[in-house]
């Protein structure tokens, strides 16, 4: 496909891995934070090919991973509710809260709905009027304009039976949150690509002014990926930290301007919990008082539960870049794609799935 | 994925404004609420969940292209083996 496979070119892709062992000049460790770029790092095969001296370390960048168990356990009593059918994402329906996940309520005659899009879920209070349908929101800064879209949708069609469960969440503040962890020793970010077309390459020159942090967002194509690992090494080697953007097809400096009214007009900052990382101010987005009827967390008065890890998963510190799949006492043992324990076996953007579907079992 | 067809106004967000997109020959509709640039028929839109986000720059991808071929053809032949 036009602008795909020119960028999937192993003719441009050979050069670009000779380049990448060149470019190591002293020892390096790098967070990849988006979970797609984890994904597509694993599917390339990018991790055999790190020169000595290169670290890449998966940071909380997926969205279904880092839901608390107690918004899964608030989730799961939602959908039990009479006369409420929830409607989510797909890869939500399996992750586990304390007792069980929506896919086991869902057997015991819960209401759920696996869709594509937020419009979908608008398209299901129309054909279900009895029932009040509540989408839960479950992403970072590039589901969240297509939420509020879709909030601005049900008021216009003036459709009564449609409410928002947001856990939208933002990406700067856990990061902030991380990199004050003297624990985590990090030279840079392969930022994310998706994410970096809403908020703009211009959002993470923050990191680089206070952290001195390398920092350059990347596509999630072969010759994307080892570009920006590249410039990664070379700004870490010549100590000279600076946001770069290589994806600039699709992410420039100001961000998704559009998008970013949109969703302003419809959401407020607000206080979240992160899986492994607990409450953060300011990460997360919660819907504003002039849209109260669409907010599920008003109009069904929910109050998130106290909630149980399950024990032995170490989710919470593989998402903080702490931990690796393979130090877990469950990975590949209690834990496994088919019986998954924890939300990052899961979710496809996971680390442990990754780990697992692409055999790093070192 | 390429748009073939466009449906609604940038600025009434009162009606629907959907573009039909191509992906390798699969047809299907997108949601334009939040694209950051409005499509022309023939352009390329990154999808997700249902909505376009961000029409793509081709100036900007020739671009990238021609920087990464410059790269490859500078790399000596030793190096590649």
């Amino acid at each position: 496909m036009k602008y795909l496979d020119e960028f999937r070119d192993k003719e441009l892709a050979r050069p670009l891995v000779a380049e990448l062992k060149k470019s190591v000049t002293k020892p390096l460790r790098v967070m990849e934070i988006c979970g797609s770029h984890t994904m597509a790092i694993f599917r390339n095969g990018i991790r055999s090919i790190l020169p000595e001296g290169y670290t890449l370390i998966s940071g909380p960048g997926c969205p279904v991973c880092v839901t608390s168990a107690s918004h899964m356990d608030a989730f799961i009593e939602m959908a039990t509710h009479p006369g409420v059918r929830v409607a989510i994402f797909g890869d939500l329906f399996r992750v586990p809260g304390t007792h069980g996940s929506l896919a086991n309520a869902g057997a015991e005659g819960a209401k759920i709905d696996v869709v594509y899009s937020s419009m979908d879920a608008l398209d299901l209070a129309v054909s279900h009027p009895a029932d009040l349908i509540v989408f839960l929101g479950v992403g970072f800064e590039t589901t969240t304009p297509g939420i509020a879209a879709t909030i601005l949708a049900a008021k216009n069609r003036n459709i009564k039976n449609f409410a928002v469960f947001s856990t939208q969440k933002v990406m700067p503040p856990p990061l902030m949150a991380l990199l004050d962890d003297p624990r985590l020793k990090i030279d840079g970010l392969l930022c994310p690509g998706h994410v970096s077309s809403i908020i703009g390459a211009g959002a993470y020159q923050p990191l680089v002014d206070r952290y001195n942090l390398a920092c350059v967002v990347a596509g999630f194509e072969t010759t994307d990926l080892l570009n920006g690992l590249i410039l990664l090494a070379r700004q870490v080697g010549q100590g000279q930290p600076k946001v770069e953007n290589t994806y600039q097809r699709v992410v420039n400096w100001e961000g998704n301007v559009r998008a970013a009214k949109m969703v302003d007009e419809i959401f407020e900052s607000a206080d979240m919990e992160w899986r492994g990382l607990g409450v953060i101010p300011g990460s997360g987005l919660a819907i504003r008082e002039k849209y109260a009827e669409f907010d599920a967390v008003a109009r069904l008065d929910i109050t998130l539960p106290e909630a149980e890890e399950a024990k032995g998963c170490r989710c919470g510190e593989i998402l903080k870049g702490m931990s690796v799949p393979t130090k877990c006492p469950l990975f590949k043992t209690r834990c496994t794609p088919q019986n998954p324990i924890g939300p990052c076996m899961v979710s496809s953007e996971g680390t442990c799935a990754a780990y697992y579907k692409y055999g790093m079992d070192q | 994925m390429r748009v073939t067809k466009i449906d609604g106004d940038p600025d009434d967000f009162t009606q629907n404004q959907i573009a039909t997109v191509d992906a390798d020959g699969i047809s299907k509709e997108v949601r334009l609420d939040v694209v950051d640039r409005w499509p022309g028929i023939g352009d390329y839109v990154i999808v997700h969940a249902g909505f376009a986000i961000h029409t793509l720059e081709a100036t900007e991808a020739e671009a990238n292209i021609k920087l990464l071929r410059e790269m490859a053809s500078s790399m000596p032949e030793e190096l590649l083996r």
